[in-house]
């Protein structure tokens, strides 16, 4: 029985997916596994009562926009890389990275807000989740903005085209998975808070 | 190292690379790329670990077993935490075992096992040039190297090294007033924790690339050898829960440094109440078993793997229940994510949520049992071999089977709550876990080493060191399933200062003696290794006659494995005493065509098949050299 498979399988080329497009997404997966236990964590502490009640920044809703802004230009880029027009994959991913960096003030500018509410880093763990939660994810994302910087000078050197995605298509990955860890975060947070 | 000779014996291998540059000592045993010399990095550290870990085992048991011991003659190496009368710091003790337990389960059965075989053995057991990514794979190790330095400085320091258990419990751990082993050794464990988790992801994030992907032609996954089964499944476990690990620790790591209660409420000390509030102990072992219990398995897969191989090869009979195996490790894997909250039946958790994970549980006895039923059967009317692996192998069975029947116990909550954190728990894992593993790992070592080193070890020694492992092992453990029946807690300093306890006074010298010996038999095997390594006899290609491809490459495989062409496959890795062969083992690089005589029924259908494939595949080649040409 097992033959039977083999055969099919053994037939065509076992190399099945760009190696490290694969561990990208293998990397994906722990960053997932981060984030799905702090928000556990949020939902068994929160349960054991004692938790602070507070307003959520309204800028979260800016940044939220913001980082999909940002996936659509990024992905104006990748069209873009695939038809060989360099200028223009130039263009979406400067308005990526800046749209990056807009959100990453834009975070910090929500600890400032939580900040004025009174809600700091230390004290009831409700802020101090918040907390953690926009930081850790601030900091997969400045790692995002370095690569796309990565690929931006690479566009410059002529290296992205549609030849040569894999780069790219690693990059965009890696942002669209961020920007949708923002949403799923913010989502969280507007139903658990 | 033994290695050394490389370039003499494998001359004709390096000409077959395009690429292949003369390293210089520092690429290649230092900063290297190749897997095999990482596999063989993490296998001396390991070792290193491991008589660290076992050293201060014995530090330990001395104490327990001879408490009135004058322990002066240790001052040399413990100065202060041994006082003028010659006692032990009792601080210290709780630092001994928390850095046994830390050593041993991360670094020497995590690292040590599965940083060994998987970087060793998946690119040469499924045709694979090298890991998916050299690079990262070399900066496996060097976290890893990096995370022991952190963790063997804080064995150093004057507030010892981190003291609370090694699932450092906070508050016990987050407060630096608590014990002294809660200030910078802490702080130190977790730095160096951190860097272990990156170096497992990195790791584990390549082995499952490097499965999925590099696999060689014909190489399905109804092919894989159940070694590789194995180091797949465990890079999936780890990659699932050692992000966990890293979110508790990060969390515990902003307690202690920035003066979060994520884990702390309402504490006092001396009458004064601590600012923290609103925190949850109980949070932290959610988050730390949901690592930790799956982290069992990160540990004994691997050594499961191992045998399965070790077990078909020497009893020269294909592994029984192939599929089955394979089944049952999923099972295992998918089980073990689920089943945490059994190290948590006393934590205070709703008694039906208990009944729940004590029903997940005891579930997981029945792959295991199958895996069990698997190994007997496979064994039943062999032509056994007894090398030293293959005893090793059969030791394993034999401890996953005792140490498991506990587990049945231990997983009823209702018993739980009666033998909990007793030594009846030390007992149980420390046979099904601990020493199974450490034979799965020694099995290893033993079967592969003529491949590492291209040398043999001497098999008479092993033997004895066998013997007198397997035998010390059960005198240590299987004693202590009384004492933590009678009641008695682990991590306790002495037994003599409760009236129910000292009567078990000459029980523990007899485990303490048994594990100074025990650990004594494993210098014998320190000495088979390094002394084969060099003046070993020179190793036949294949000294096992086994099937799997690791053995169609040269004595002293080059960096890329096999001079010229990757074999292909043609079938499974174990085809032992096929009715009708010549010979008792038909490699799986043997085409179904080339045995006409061995082929069942369905697989003489597939030889059409396979000669077309071949065909094609042949004037690819002449079509390819005719332009190279």
């Amino acid at each position: 029985m097992e033959e039977k498979f083999a055969y099919i399988e053994g037939a065509e080329q076992p190399i099945s997916m760009h190696p490290k497009k694969f561990a990208l997404w293998l990397f994906i997966v722990t960053v997932v596994m981060i984030f799905a236990s702090l928000t556990s964590a949020y939902i068994v502490r929160q349960a054991e009562g004692n938790w602070l009640e507070f307003q959520l920044p309204d800028i979260f809703y800016y940044t939220s926009g913001i980082i999909i802004l940002s996936s659509i230009t990024l992905h104006f880029a990748y069209v873009s890389a695939k038809k060989d027009e360099l200028s223009k994959v130039r263009l979406g991913m400067i308005l990526t990275s800046v749209l990056g960096l807009a959100f990453l003030v834009g975070q910090w500018y929500s600890w400032v807000a939580l900040v004025d509410r009174d809600v700091f880093f230390v004290g009831n763990p409700a802020g101090s989740f918040l907390y953690v939660f926009t930081g850790l994810h601030a900091l997969h994302l400045i790692s995002g903005v370095i690569f796309l910087i990565i690929v931006l000078i690479s566009s410059f050197r002529y290296k992205v085209h549609s030849k040569n995605m894999d780069t790219m298509e690693m990059c965009v990955t890696y942002w669209h998975f961020l920007g949708g860890l923002w949403l799923y975060l913010f989502m969280f947070l507007l139903l658990n808070h | 190292m033994a290695t050394a000779s490389v370039a003499s014996h494998s001359g004709a291998a390096h000409d077959h690379h395009d690429h292949e540059h003369h390293d210089n000592f520092i690429t290649k045993y230092i900063f290297s790329t190749d897997h095999k010399m990482i596999g063989k990095q993490f296998l001396i550290t390991g070792m290193f670990w491991a008589i660290i870990g076992g050293l201060l085992s014995l530090i330990f048991r001395l104490q327990l077993g001879f408490p009135e011991m004058d322990m002066s003659f240790m001052k040399p190496i413990l100065g202060g935490w041994i006082d003028e009368t010659g006692t032990l710091d009792p601080e210290f003790y709780l630092a001994l075992v928390t850095m046994h337990g830390t050593i041993m389960v991360f670094f020497v059965l995590t690292a040590g096992l599965s940083g060994t075989f998987s970087n060793y053995l998946i690119p040469l057991q499924i045709g694979a040039r090298d890991m998916a990514s050299g690079f990262m794979n070399m900066l496996s190790y060097w976290f890893f190297f990096v995370s022991g330095v952190i963790m063997f400085i804080s064995l150093f320091i004057e507030t010892g090294p981190a003291a609370g258990g090694w699932v450092v419990y906070p508050p016990l751990s987050a407060l630096e007033q608590a014990i002294p082993g809660s200030g910078l050794g802490m702080t130190l464990w977790l730095i160096s924790m951190t860097f272990f988790i990156a170096s497992s992801l990195l790791g584990g994030i390549n082995y499952i690339t490097t499965v999925i992907n590099l696999r060689t032609k014909g190489m399905s996954f109804s092919r894989l050898p159940l070694t590789i089964w194995a180091f797949f499944l465990t890079a999936v476990i780890g990659l699932l829960s050692f992000p966990v690990l890293f979110s508790a620790a990060l969390l515990l790591v902003f307690d202690r440094s920035f003066g979060t209660s994520f884990y702390l409420a309402d504490i006092y000390i001396g009458g004064e109440a601590l600012p923290n509030t609103g925190g949850s102990p109980v949070l932290y072992q959610h988050l730390f078993w949901f690592l930790g219990h799956p982290e069992v398995y990160i540990v004994l897969l691997p050594a499961l793997g191992i045998t399965s191989e070790i077990i078909a090869t020497n009893s020269r009979k294909p592994i029984f229940g192939y599929k089955a195996m394979i089944i049952s490790m999923l099972g295992i894997t998918i089980l073990s994510f689920v089943v945490w909250a059994h190290h948590m039946f006393v934590s205070g958790m709703n008694p039906f949520l208990g009944s729940i994970f004590m029903f997940l549980t005891l579930i997981i006895a029945i792959p295991s049992a199958v895996k069990v039923f698997n190994y007997l059967t496979t064994l039943w009317r062999g032509n056994l071999i007894f090398t030293p692996g293959m005893l090793f192998s059969i030791g394993l069975v034999s401890f996953f089977i005792s140490g498991g029947l506990t587990g049945i116990f231990l997983g009823n909550s209702a018993i739980d709550i009666q033998l909990h954190d007793t030594y009846f728990v030390v007992a149980h894992f420390h046979l099904v876990m601990g020493s199974a593993s450490f034979f799965g790992l020694m099995a290893g070592v033993y079967h592969w080493f003529p491949k590492m080193f291209g040398r043999m070890m001497d098999a008479k020694l092993g033997y004895i060191h066998f013997w007198a492992t397997f035998i010390g092992v059960y005198l240590v453990f299987f004693p202590m399933h009384y004492i933590g029946i009678a009641g008695f807690p682990r991590r306790y300093y002495t037994w003599t200062g409760f009236e129910f306890s000292n009567m078990y006074t000459d029980l523990n010298m007899f485990v303490s003696i048994a594990a100074i010996l025990t650990f004594g038999a494993q210098l014998i095997f320190l000495f088979n290794f390094f002394y084969s390594m060099y003046r070993g006899r020179v190793a036949p290609l294949n000294p096992w006659r086994s099937n799997t491809l690791e053995w169609t490459t040269p004595l002293h495989p080059g960096h890329g494995n096999w001079p010229g062409e990757i074999p292909s496959v043609y079938r499974w890795p174990y085809d032992y005493s096929k009715p009708g062969a010549p010979e008792d083992f038909i490699p799986q690089t043997v085409p179904l065509s080339a045995t006409p005589e061995s082929n069942l029924p369905h697989e003489q259908e597939l030889v059409k098949l396979e000669k077309e494939i071949i065909a094609e595949e042949e004037a690819v080649l002449v079509a390819n050299e005719s332009t190279n040409s």
